[in-house]
């Protein structure tokens, strides 16, 4: 939104002509153009977009309806095999895809609270009037333009039980200095939740910021001459009037949370154990590794239609209640 | 509103200044150590000797994992990406936004619709589409596939909705076609949103990781990400070096936030409020 209503609007005078306007003029003649000018504006995109989001979308359902080897030359046809087996406590694939489940629902529960709660706080300390606002701003947000690959390195190395620099900062400290941040648990949880809070903070907290702009000052103008307390100025005004974004945050950040892969595969490797083996690892690890493409998509199915509730569930928890 | 922020408030924004920067340092002083100093205990944090052993071994020493050859790789894939979601983005997003025609409905509906499906499910039948394509170790694995997504002609069409109409009027009444309208009267107006769209798919790109490490085999075709995953892989890690390539990797899209960072904030914002 902020980006449609800030633009400068350029004169058409300024604009370089197109070299290749001229022959394009013939084929869509008149003033609004054939009928066919629609689809050929869209043909590039269309045509990317159904190679590769709606053949495979289907093609992936297809997939998870065979005992699909990419190795083998023979890929029979299962039926619903490679989903009954998800369910079949008897099965190979049983245990390793449930504790992926459960590794990817732990990370949820204790990661969103956190993603959910810090940003909106950030943004409201941001939302007040003081010089460098802007450049504040942009240093929380910088660390969100790294990828996973560096923040995973990176915080690697600072989190080493023995000779890493979270420790050697908490001892300096005084504080205990010799916590087994990727090797134990609860701590490689913990560990991974906080790199994520570290690295991805400035993403909701933009986006409370664009919802807080829009909160009328004047109803904080109005609670402070009833005296109102700052808890209750967030409670009664700041949180009502974010409740569009908020339910937004809360799908997505949940969403991105069950995405997480990148920071257990470089940070713990899936460890203490297979604790952190989240099920986007384990899908990944035996569809694009070891090439069983069958049951690996199944399971990807699995999960997104878990998603899916989640995500439905989220929305009507959060939904405007009457009174 | 009106309150003065007092010292508290400073001491504040400065230790989360220090909480989101200092990482970031301490990982650059990290690669100007001596193998052996990145792992005392207690640690040091300014380098006793400063070295650039690190950055040779990593450009220089290790034939099986060509760093600059991965820096080239990352840079040309992030630039044919974000050219290429830029051309179909702003072309799709106009006919979407100012056009009429049949099953206008059912196509926006259907590219919105895959905002909600979870990129997971794509994974392993594009892996088998690229195989069929021959681009599997290939740079369009990287390039092409990334630009169906729904955002880009969600985010141009929302932007062209926004445009004044006149101009286009005016330029049609001048006699000129639909293309020539979009490309000398509707782009050049369109520019903080292409170099948002532009900025934010050259990022995504660059910062790609689950993607490549899939796709690409040869050590030569590699991404900086993938890369440098790689580099972790002996027996004891040379911190100094993986902490350098960290860096390597870093540098460049710090550098062009720097620059744009009210673009990329902007989009990020944007995106929040399209309910």
């Amino acid at each position: 939104m902020a980006v449609t209503t800030t633009q400068p609007t350029r004169p058409p005078s300024g604009a370089t002509p197109a070299p290749g306007a001229r022959r394009s003029r013939g084929a869509t003649s008149g003033i609004h153009g054939s009928r066919w000018t629609p689809y050929l504006f869209l043909s590039p995109f269309l045509l990317l977009f159904i190679t590769f989001v709606a053949v495979p979308g289907l093609l992936g359902i297809w997939i998870s309806l065979h005992d699909w080897d990419f190795l083998l030359p023979k890929k029979p046809f299962v039926g619903g095999q490679n989903y009954a087996d998800l369910f079949d406590s008897g099965s190979p694939q049983f245990e390793p895809f449930w504790n992926g489940m459960k590794a990817t629902g732990i990370f949820v529960v204790i990661s969103v609270p956190f993603l959910v709660v810090l940003p909106l706080l950030l943004a409201i300390l941001l939302n007040r009037r003081f010089p460098g606002r802007t450049f504040f701003r942009a240093v929380f947000f910088a660390p969100f333009v790294l990828g996973v690959a560096v923040v995973g390195l990176m915080w690697r190395y600072l989190l080493d039980p023995s000779f890493g620099m979270v420790n050697g900062v908490l001892s300096a400290l005084g504080l205990p200095g010799d916590t087994a941040w990727t090797t134990e648990q609860p701590w490689a949880w913990i560990s991974l939740a906080a790199v994520t809070v570290w690295w991805t903070i400035g993403f909701n907290a933009v986006i409370y910021l664009a919802g807080l702009a829009d909160i009328p000052a004047e109803h904080y103008e109005a609670a402070e001459i009833d005296g109102a307390t700052a808890w209750q100025k967030l409670r009664y005004i700041t949180i009502p009037g974010l409740r569009p974004v908020l339910v937004f945050v809360v799908v997505t950040t949940v969403l991105a949370s069950a995405n997480m892969f990148g920071q257990s595969y470089l940070i713990t490797k899936g460890g203490p154990g297979d604790s952190t083996r989240t099920a986007i690892m384990e899908i990944t690890d035996l569809g694009l590794s070891q090439y069983r493409m069958g049951q690996a998509s199944a399971m990807s199915y699995v999960l997104a239609v878990f998603l899916a509730l989640v995500s439905l569930v989220n929305v009507w928890a959060l939904r405007e209640k009457k009174s | 509103m009106k309150r003065r922020n007092g010292p508290l408030f400073w001491l504040g924004m400065g230790v989360l200044s220090v909480i989101f920067i200092g990482p970031l340092l301490l990982v650059l002083l990290t690669a100007f150590k001596s193998q052996s100093e990145s792992r005392t205990v207690p640690p040091t944090y300014f380098p006793s000797e400063w070295s650039l052993r690190a950055f040779d071994v990593l450009f220089f020493q290790d034939a099986a994992s060509p760093v600059l050859r991965w820096f080239l790789n990352s840079m040309a894939a992030a630039t044919m990406h974000a050219a290429l979601v830029l051309v179909v983005c702003s072309l799709a997003g106009y006919a979407l936004a100012r056009m009429e025609f049949r099953f206008k409905k059912a196509i926006f509906g259907a590219i919105i619709l895959t905002l909600f499906v979870p990129g997971f499910i794509f994974l392993m039948p594009n892996f088998l589409l690229l195989d069929k394509l021959g681009w599997l170790d290939q740079i369009w694995a990287l390039v092409v596939p990334g630009a169906a997504g729904a955002f880009g002609v969600f985010f141009m069409r929302q932007f062209f909705l926004g445009l004044p109409r006149e101009l286009e009027e005016s330029a049609r009444l001048d006699g000129a076609g639909p293309f020539r309208t979009w490309w000398s009267i509707v782009l050049p107006n369109a520019r903080p949103a292409l170099v948002t769209l532009g900025v934010l798919s050259y990022l995504a790109n660059w910062n790609d990781f689950i993607w490549p490490i899939y796709v690409l085999f040869s050590p030569e075709r590699l991404t900086l990400p993938a890369g440098l995953s790689r580099l972790q892989g002996a027996y004891t890690i040379d911190y100094p070096v993986v902490m350098a390539g960290a860096m390597l990797a870093a540098i460049p899209v710090l550098a062009l936030y720097v620059f744009v960072q009210r673009y990329v904030i902007e989009g990020v914002a944007s995106s929040g409020v399209k309910g």
